[in-house]
C-alpha cells in the first residue's frame, strides 16, 4: 500500500508541485532583511564591542594599573606596564594594549576591574588598514572612552543591578 | 559581387538584433535569478546599484571583464580557450531558426527542429573540452558528469520531439507553432501533455540547471568543469548557461504552447483583443513564464544525487515517452480530431 502511494506521490510529480508551492507561499511574504547601514538590529546593553578606557568626571582616568584585567584576560591580549606618574608620582599605567587579535571579546576585563575603568562598547563595525593598527594603544582607547561616554554611562547602569 | 556584400551585411544586422536582446536577456535573468531565490528565501535579493539593483548585471559584467584569465599550469592552453567558445557557440547559433512570428525568422530551413537537436547537443563539447583541458581532477569529474547527464536526457527529449513531429507532421518550426493555431486547446501541450512534462525536465538536465546541477556540484567538485575559468572566460560559460536557458524556453512554448499564437485564440469577442497584440509578445510572454519556472525550481528543490538523475532519465522518461509514442501514433492513425487531422 505505501509503495503505491509512494509511487502516486512521485511519478505524478505531487511532491514537487508540493514543493514549488512552498516557495511560492514564501515569494509573497514580507521579507526580514536588514538594511545594514541606515538599518541596524536592537542591541543589548551588555553587547562586548570594542573596548575603551574610561575617565572620571573631573577628567582623571580611572585606571589604577592593578593589573586585574590582565591576569584575568584569557587570550593574554592585555598588555600593561606601571609606575609612578610624572607630576604626583601617583601609581598609573604607562602603557596599556590590548591586542584585537588576540582578544576573543569575552567582557572578563571588564568584570574584573574594580573602578570601571575598561570597558566593552557597542562598536563592532571597525576595521584596520595597516600592520599594527590591531594593537590598541592607551591614548586610542581613552578616545573611545571619550567620545562614548555618555553610551557607555547608560549602559553600565543598565545593568549595574546585576552585577 | 555588390549583392552578396549587401545580403551578407543584411544578415549581420539581424543576427546583431537577434543576439543583443538575447544578451540583455541573458544578463537581466541573473538578476531576475538572484531577486526570485532572495524572495523565496524571504531576503531581498539585490539592491544596491542603480535604482533597486537594476545595474547590478552591468556591475557584474564590468566585473567579470575587468578581471585576469588564468590559463593553469599544465592546462592544454589551446583547448582551455576553445572551450568555452565551442559551448556558447552553438547555443547562439540555435537562435538563427527561431521564429519569433509570422515570418519573423532568420533562418526558416526545413529541418528547423533536427538543427535545433544538433546545435544542442554540440554543447557538450564546450564542456568536456573544458573539463579535460583545465587539468584538474574537479573540472574533469565535472565533465564527465555533465556530459553522461546530456547524453541521458538527450534521448528523452528526442523522443518528446518524436511526439511533437506525430502530431505537426514537419521539422520546419514555423509549420509545427501553425499546425497548434485554434485555440489554447489544440496547441500541442494538451495530447502530448506527458512529452511537455517530460521535454520540459530533461531540458532542465539539458542546461545543467537546479535540481540537476551536478556538474556544478559546489559542495563536492567545487564549480564542476569551469573551475579553472575565470573571467571572461568564465563569462562565457555562464552566458551560455543563461542563452541555453532562454533558448530551451523559447523552444518549449514553440513546440508545445503555440509560440507566438495567442491563446485568446478561438475565444469569441477576446479573441479580437488578443489579435491586436502582437505575436512576439506572446512569445516573450510564455518564454518568460518558463525561465521564471527554471528559476522557481533552482529556489525549490534540492539537487539529486547522480544515481537518482541517471535512473530518473533511462528508467522512466524514456520507458514514458515510448509508451506515450504508441498513443500518439494510435491517435494519429484514428485520426482524432482536433489535434491529428
Amino acid at each position: 500500500m505505501r509503495f503505491i502511494r509512494d509511487f502516486i506521490n512521485t511519478f505524478f510529480l505531487l511532491e514537487l508541485v508540493r514543493g514549488l508551492q512552498l516557495t511560492w507561499r514564501h515569494m509573497w511574504m514580507k521579507k526580514i532583511t536588514i538594511q545594514y547601514p541606515e538599518e541596524k538590529t536592537p542591541m543589548s546593553p551588555r553587547f562586548r564591542g570594542l573596548h575603551a578606557l574610561r575617565r572620571y568626571e573631573n577628567g582623571e582616568e580611572r585606571c589604577i594599573a592593578c593589573k586585574l584585567c590582565e591576569a584575568v584576560c584569557p587570550a593574554l591580549a592585555i598588555t600593561i606596564e606601571a609606575g609612578p606618574r610624572a607630576e604626583d608620582g601617583q601609581r598609573r599605567t604607562t602603557k596599556y594594549e590590548i591586542d584585537l587579535f588576540k582578544c576573543i571579546f569575552c567582557g572578563f576585563c571588564e568584570e574584573s576591574c574594580p573602578v570601571d575603568s575598561i570597558v566593552e562598547t557597542r562598536i563592532f563595525d571597525y576595521h584596520f588598514e595597516k600592520r599594527g593598527e590591531n594593537i590598541m594603544t592607551k591614548g586610542k582607547l581613552l578616545a573611545i572612552g571619550d567620545r562614548y561616554e555618555e553610551q557607555i554611562a547608560e549602559d553600565l547602569k543598565a545593568q549595574s543591578a546585576y552585577r | 559581387m555588390m549583392d552578396t556584400i549587401l545580403d551578407l551585411l543584411w544578415i549581420v544586422v539581424k543576427i546583431a538584433a537577434i543576439l543583443l536582446p538575447v544578451f540583455t536577456a541573458v544578463a537581466y535573468t541573473t538578476y531576475a535569478e538572484r531577486k526570485l531565490i532572495g524572495y523565496t528565501q524571504l531576503r531581498v535579493g539585490p539592491n544596491r546599484v542603480g535604482w533597486r539593483g537594476w545595474l547590478q548585471p552591468i556591475a557584474d559584467a564590468v566585473k567579470l571583464v575587468m578581471k585576469e584569465i588564468i590559463i593553469p599550469t599544465g592546462s592544454n592552453k589551446i583547448l582551455f580557450l576553445v572551450g568555452p567558445m565551442l559551448f556558447i557557440a552553438p547555443s547562439l547559433v540555435a537562435w538563427s531558426v527561431i521564429p519569433f512570428d509570422q515570418g519573423l525568422v532568420l533562418a526558416d530551413i526545413n529541418i528547423g527542429l533536427m538543427f535545433l537537436l544538433a546545435m544542442t547537443s554540440i554543447g557538450v563539447y564546450g564542456v568536456i573540452i573544458a573539463g579535460w583541458a583545465s587539468n584538474s581532477k574537479y573540472a574533469f569529474m565535472g565533465a564527465l558528469r555533465s556530459a553522461s547527464q546530456i547524453v541521458s536526457y538527450e534521448i528523452a527529449m528526442g523522443f518528446a520531439l518524436v511526439g511533437v513531429l506525430l502530431v505537426s507532421h514537419s521539422l520546419n518550426l514555423t509549420e509545427i507553432v501553425e499546425g497548434q493555431s485554434g485555440s489554447f486547446l489544440t496547441w500541442n501541450w494538451l495530447p502530448l501533455f506527458p512529452l511537455m512534462l517530460i521535454y520540459w525536465i530533461s531540458a532542465v538536465a539539458e542546461t545543467n540547471r537546479a535540481p540537476f546541477d551536478v556538474a556544478e556540484g559546489e559542495s563536492e567538485i567545487v564549480a564542476g568543469f569551469h573551475v579553472e575559468y575565470a573571467g571572461m572566460t568564465f563569462a562565457v560559460f555562464f552566458l551560455a548557461e543563461y542563452a541555453n536557458m532562454i533558448l530551451l524556453a523559447v523552444l518549449t512554448s514553440l513546440m508545445f504552447f503555440g509560440g507566438w499564437l495567442s491563446p485568446l485564440q478561438g475565444i469569441p469577442y477576446l479573441e479580437t483583443v488578443g489579435e491586436m497584440v502582437p505575436g512576439i509578445v506572446w512569445l516573450l510572454i510564455k518564454a518568460s513564464f518558463f525561465v521564471f519556472v527554471y528559476l522557481w525550481f533552482r529556489a525549490t528543490f534540492p539537487r539529486y544525487r547522480y544515481d537518482q538523475i541517471m535512473r530518473l532519465g533511462w528508467k522512466i522518461f524514456i520507458p514514458v515517452t515510448i509508451v506515450w509514442l504508441l498513443v500518439v501514433a494510435f491517435a494519429s492513425k484514428m485520426q482524432l480530431a482536433p489535434w491529428f487531422n
